[in-house]
């Protein structure tokens, strides 16, 4: 250097701005981590703080922090922080990204969280592809609760809990998290690094950088796996707690890229704009707008049929409607489809109404029932114990309801010939086999429909226009709204033929 | 801190931070860091600049686990007229 | 707006849009499956966030990070699937991360079955997972009440900063009711402590973890706070014909309606039987029955679970009355007819006391 020249010094490397000034995690020592000396945790925060400044993105950072040695991230990095239950991060960085799809999410993880207790979350995370950046810093061990073996543990590795060392015979094999989740679609960059000598220092801070980058491009998944020394747990001097990283643990867990899909990866659209405000009710399917019948009951009364079906006593007034019906049948005999017609009548009608299905698997196979009630005053329970009408769709319902049916009451069931020992004084009976007349309407699929028209002229208490109200906005498809239709008129027709007494 | 034989790096080490671990002597490929003989505060023999030869690589701010324990310093070179302007203003470093 | 007959799964699901709620993360389980998936029909159509998560253990940790990040957010599980999330509520609790949480509860223990019961009263009420805290608890018991709990439900986890959960049961789940929403949606604005990605919120930290021995006492004193004013300010109650009751009908949720029903037919026969039905769980609403004492002689407990209402309403009594208990299990229903048939006997019995004391009194 000539005379005419000045030497002055500029800071090349320094504490990173993403770190705070001070770490107020303790009374004393703020200006140091907790890590152990020649621990490798705070040689990847620094790779990890210092790619946060060059990318410019320490205002949009979101650090999840794991359970394990680096529990206290949050006292370290200037960042957004949220601290994470053992093995959650990936869970909880999932939600913060899809919910905040501007910031940039790390979840910041070790071995036993990451590869043991967190294994469904890292890999369902990285199958997803979630837009994250995961750092997985691998030690063998789980350090922080005193060193206990870990999937990551090598073959003969000696651990509290191996302390003869790990045998594949009785703790598996050493398990190759990255290998893994390298096997997944989704995944856009994958790479497993070392701290093991300078070189691999200098690729494991490359390393980290591209996998926050490529969230900042909007890539996808990608996860850096750090081989990181622990020397307290592997009772080993920093230096040679270095060297066993490259000499040693590298051998199981051999280093380099194990999936870069980078260059072929597209950016993430941009999320859609949110709808309005305003906008959300009609999403939701709700309908602004009145019933057909709202104030006044327009509910006919029809005198006879409908005072048998009251609760005697004092419950039911006079004029009043109170419905109990209990509807049964196989799985797809349209049981829960008529209550649900019957029901949505009685609402389009001013009534107030429930249903209440039996559901789970009887109702794919087996047998599948229905409440149903239709009342002028308020419904106190939605269960139907003792109905007013019973539909049973076959023998078996028949019988496994016929005895609860209210004295007074009715039963209408789908069979030529009704039971002779079902048979009782204080029950009317309405037996037909409605599915054969189903057939000859058009389709059997039907019989539950002739059972409502049935079921309507006994009641006596809904408007037509109701009725096919609630047809229509049950049955979407027009062709089975007018086979319907002619089903429930062929149902009214054959019980006012049966009864025609009672109209008399 | 004029570093007298105008190396071109420089080499700050925050002993209250500095663990000891050795790390960073291990990484310095010129070998200028070495441990102290004295104690710091907290007990640790620290690293110290043996005072002359960084290069200013900054591979030994890598290898160090604490985020501040160590500061490296790179040469910068001005002209005589740009330090005639700006000497002043950058005397502080 | 227009009433809708609706089952209260699917009225939850479209309660909690209304009320903001832009974030279901869920997992399948009968009889709470519907809700999940009408939130995967509604939610991104409305500008949230729907996953189906890779387990309830992971649905709950989601939660929380959507919580984290100042959205409402939701899930909703039964009997098992609550058991996997008690980890993750137990750190939301700490965190102090709202949340809501539909559990539509189905019998126990194990895998017990997928009928209506009620035994995750204690697994929800009393706090299930680990450490000092409360979840608070809201028991609907028709569609509508599906609806306004849930809307609620948010308004009260905002307010505390803390879990809350619906407590229904498969039949209130799955029933079909007309239920009338509020005409204008709600959007929820984003809570100051919240962790966003922005300058604003850089220096926030979501956290449960205080490791002094008096931090985490202070923490957990300031948590016990909250849990006082909540006790103080939003315990509920539906009164049903307890002005004049004799016997007391307690039960919540479908039983709710039950001894409605029971009341109606009793009162019909001239029994001065009254129901008192919690719609908070937690808090308890020890002051309404408090309030009975007067001229309640006898309270009733109907529950479908081992007497883990029971357990409560004997706490809120603290032996002033004596306490009965009727009880169905593994999916069967308290019948209307039994419990009517049980309250006849006993104020029959009541009756038949105090006409001997009278007896007794008039011989001195
Ligand atoms: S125990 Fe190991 S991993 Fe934990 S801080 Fe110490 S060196 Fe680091
Ligand atoms: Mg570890």
């Amino acid at each position: 250097m000539s005379s005419d020249t000045a030497v002055e010094y500029e800071v090349a490397q320094g504490r990173s701005k993403s770190f705070y000034p001070r770490f107020e995690r303790k009374d004393e020592l703020q200006h140091q981590t907790h890590y152990c000396p020649g621990c490798g945790h705070g040689v990847v925060h620094k790779m990890l703080a210092r790619a946060i400044d060059e990318l410019g993105i320490q205002d949009r950072t979101i650090l999840v922090g794991p359970v394990g040695c680096s529990v206290f991230t949050y006292y370290y990095f200037d960042l957004g922080n949220v601290q994470a239950a053992h093995g959650r991060a990936p869970a909880v960085s999932t939600a913060l990204k899809r919910s905040r799809p501007e910031s940039i999410v790390i979840s910041y993880q070790g071995d036993g969280d990451l590869s043991a207790i967190g294994a469904a979350e890292i890999l369902h995370a990285a199958n997803r592809g979630e837009n994250i950046t995961v750092i997985f810093v691998n030690n063998a061990i789980y350090s922080m609760t005193g060193g206990q073996a870990a999937p990551t543990t090598l073959l003969g590795q000696k651990s509290t809990t191996t302390p003869e060392g790990r045998s594949a015979l009785g703790e598996g094999y050493p398990l190759h998290e990255s290998e893994l989740l390298a096997t997944l679609e989704a995944p856009v960059y994958i790479e497993r690094v070392g701290l093991g000598d300078n070189k691999q220092i200098a690729q494991a801070a490359r390393a980290i950088r591209r996998a926050v980058e490529n969230q900042v491009r909007g890539l996808g998944f990608s996860l850096v796996e750090v081989l990181s020394p622990c020397p307290t747990i592997w009772k080993m001097q920093p230096v040679e707690a270095q060297h066993w990283v490259r000499d040693v643990m590298e051998k199981t867990f051999p280093l380099g890229v194990l999936r870069d899909r980078t260059r072929e990866a597209q950016p993430r659209p941009a999320p859609a704009t949110p709808p309005a405000l305003e906008e959300i009710p009609r999403l939701l399917g709700l309908e602004h707008g009145e019933r057909l019948v709202k104030d006044e009951r327009q509910v006919l009364n029809l005198a006879g049929n409908g005072s048998a079906l009251k609760r005697t006593g004092e419950r039911a007034r006079a004029a009043e409607v109170d419905l109990e019906v209990r509807i049964a049948g196989f799985g797809g005999q349209g049981v829960l489809l008529l209550g649900e017609v019957l029901a949505e009548a009685g609402l389009e009608s001013g009534l107030e109404v429930s249903w209440l299905p039996s559901y789970g698997p009887e109702m794919r196979s087996g047998t599948s029932n229905c409440h149903v009630r239709l009342a002028s005053q308020s419904i106190d329970s939605p269960l139907v114990s003792a109905p007013g009408i019973l539909v049973a769709m076959n023998e078996p319902s028949l019988r496994k309801f016929d005895r609860t049916v209210r004295p007074g009451g009715w039963v209408i069931y789908n069979g030529e010939e009704f039971p002779a020992d079902c048979v009782r004084p204080d029950v009317r009976v309405v037996a037909l086999p409605f599915t054969k007349i189903a057939h000859e309407l058009g389709d059997a699929r039907a019989s539950n429909m002739i059972m409502l028209g049935v079921l309507l002229e006994i009641a006596g208490v809904l408007p037509d226009a109701s009725v096919a109200a609630a047809l229509r906005r049950l049955v979407r498809n027009p062709r089975w709204v007018e086979l319907d239709e002619r089903a429930m008129a062929g149902g009214r027709a054959r019980y006012r033929e049966m009864f025609a007494e009672v109209h008399a | 801190m004029e570093a007298k034989k105008q190396d071109r790096g420089l080499l700050r080490i925050d002993r209250d931070e500095c663990k000891g671990c050795g790390l960073c002597i291990e990484a310095c490929p010129p070998k200028v860091i070495a441990l102290s003989e004295e104690l710091n505060h907290y007990g640790y023999r620290t690293a110290v600049y043996a005072g002359s030869g960084c290069t200013g690589c900054g591979i030994c701010f890598m290898a160090c686990p604490e985020p501040g324990a160590i500061t490296v310093l790179r040469a910068v070179v001005h002209s005589a007229a740009r330090t005639a302007l700006e000497g002043s203003a950058c005397a502080s470093n | 707006m227009r009433k809708q007959l609706m089952k209260g799964n699917e009225a939850i699901v479209k309660s909690a849009i209304l009320a903001g709620c832009r974030a279901f993360y869920g997992y399948p389980i009968t009889p709470a499956s519907e809700i999940t998936e009408t939130a995967a029909l509604y939610m991104p159509k409305c500008g949230g966030v729907f996953v189906q998560a890779e387990s309830e253990v992971a649905a709950i940790n989601m939660l929380y990070g959507a919580s984290a990040a100042g959205v409402r957010a939701m899930t909703a599980s039964s009997g098992p699937g609550i058991s996997l999330m008690q980890e993750g509520i137990s750190y939301m609790a700490g965190a102090e991360l709202p949340c809501v949480i539909a559990d539509v509860m189905r019998g126990g223990p194990g895998l017990g079955n997928i009928n209506s019961e009620q035994g995750d009263y204690n697994q929800v009420v009393k706090g299930g997972g680990h450490g000092n805290y409360h979840t608070l608890v809201l028991a609907p018991h028709s569609v509508q009440e599906m609806a306004d709990l849930t809307a609620l439900a948010f308004e009260l986890a905002d307010r505390y900063r803390n879990p809350v959960f619906v407590l229904a049961d498969g039949f209130v789940g799955q029933m079909m009711e007309p239920v009338e929403f509020p005409e204008q949606a709600v959007a929820a604005p984003t809570p100051h402590w919240a962790v966003t990605g922005t300058a604003e919120t850089r220096s926030n930290v979501i956290n449960s973890l205080h490791m002094g021995a008096d931090e985490l006492e202070t923490h957990v004193l300031e948590l016990e706070k909250k849990y006082r004013l909540a006790e103080q300010r939003e315990a509920r109650a539906e009164d049903w014909f307890t002005d004049d009751a004799e016997i007391v009908l307690v039960g919540y949720g479908i039983v709710g309606r039950i001894l409605k029903a029971v009341t109606a037919e009793a009162r019909a026969a001239g029994i001065k039987v009254g129901l008192l039905r919690p719609i908070t769980l937690y808090p308890f609403p020890v002051e309404r029955f408090r309030r009975l004492l007067p001229r309640a002689k006898l309270f009733v407990v109907v529950e479908m679970s081992n007497g883990q209402l029971l357990d409560d309403v004997r706490l809120a009594l603290n032996g002033a009355r004596p306490v009965e208990f009727l009880s169905r299990m593994g999916g069967n229903v308290p019948s209307h007819e039994d419990v009517y048939r049980f309250v006849r006997e006993r104020a029959h019995a009541l009756k038949t006391a105090a006409g001997a004391e009278e007896e007794r009194l008039a011989h001195v």
